[in-house]
């Protein structure tokens, strides 16, 4: 792992990741938008806003997903001193915080139709909503401090505190009677939908996935930089 | 093609999403990408800056 600690290292990778990736993402986004929208049938009982799930429940996992991602970074990052990781994190944050809003805004768009209401205070949206401020106060900790170092340890602390919500979003449908349905994809005795709603779905999911890799591998890039200007300039980082 | 453009009653809400997941993503990509190349510009003139001993 401490290979990849040089950014000169990590830049030849990702110059070699980067290509793929983006021939990727237009790709994946290309096939599962035509699954989503004209390539999958309406549901029996919601009708066309089902395809709403299509761009909802990835934006969901990918919100989970890269909190998760920023948990490791940051243990990794306070355990080991990982000079990258640190960076990781503080890149992968607003990849984060903007699925988890889309998560949030298209789970709206599918409520008012679906329950009659935009919002309710239920297991599952309250605790995506409190993921959302754990993102947002992540970012906020990293800006709040002159000092680099102490505002990244602050963060990491925040981002390895919170990872406790992520079992509490998949497992609030279980635990409380909520109006969020319960799991249909995820789930031990395998997937409750239908496999032509599934393709939209899994392609949807892998798009956001490479186009997390493509918008990270930027973000890290743009970290990386900031941190030999910071070097250079023998100043605080600049933002 | 018609009728994909026919999402029924609720399309101002199916419409409604797709539109701010694509503009969320998009805004996203731009602005990362953006500002990646200007801090590489900022890198390569910082180099050039300390080369030339300025």
């Amino acid at each position: 792992m401490h290979r990849f600690a040089n950014p000169a290292q990590f830049n030849r990778l990702a110059d070699a990741v980067m290509p793929w990736a983006m021939i990727a993402t237009v790709l994946l986004f290309g096939a599962g938008l035509y699954y989503a929208l004209i390539g999958s049938p309406p549901d029996y009982q919601q009708g066309e806003s089902v395809r709403v799930m299509y761009v909802h429940v990835p934006a969901a996992w990918m919100g989970m997903f890269i909190y998760v991602v920023i948990a490791v970074a940051s243990f990794v990052a306070l355990v080991w001193r990982h000079p990258l990781a640190l960076l990781a994190g503080k890149a992968a944050a607003p990849i984060g915080a903007t699925f988890t809003a889309l998560a949030l805004i298209t789970g709206m768009l599918w409520g008012k139709p679906m329950w009659g209401t935009y919002w309710v205070w239920d297991g599952r949206l309250t605790s995506v909503l409190v993921q959302f401020f754990l993102y947002l106060g992540y970012m906020a900790l990293w800006k709040a401090m002159d000092d680099e170092e102490k505002a990244g340890n602050a963060a990491s602390i925040l981002a390895l505190v919170g990872v406790v919500n992520i079992p509490i979003i998949k497992f609030s449908v279980d635990w409380w009677s909520t109006l969020h349905q319960p799991a249909s994809v995820m789930r031990l005795d395998g997937p409750t939908i239908d496999g032509t709603m599934l393709v939209p779905l899994f392609l949807m999911a892998a798009a956001y996935q490479v186009y997390f890799i493509v918008v990270f591998i930027w973000r890290m890039k743009l970290e990386v930089n900031n941190r030999k200007l910071s070097v250079m300039r023998g100043s605080g980082m600049e933002n | 093609m018609v009728e994909f453009l026919d999402m029924g009653k609720h399309a101002i809400f199916i419409w409604s999403a797709y539109g701010v997941s694509a503009a969320s993503l998009v805004m996203l990509a731009l602005r990362s990408r953006s500002r990646q190349k200007a801090s590489d510009e900022q890198v390569v003139a910082a180099r050039a800056r300390r080369k030339s001993g300025a």
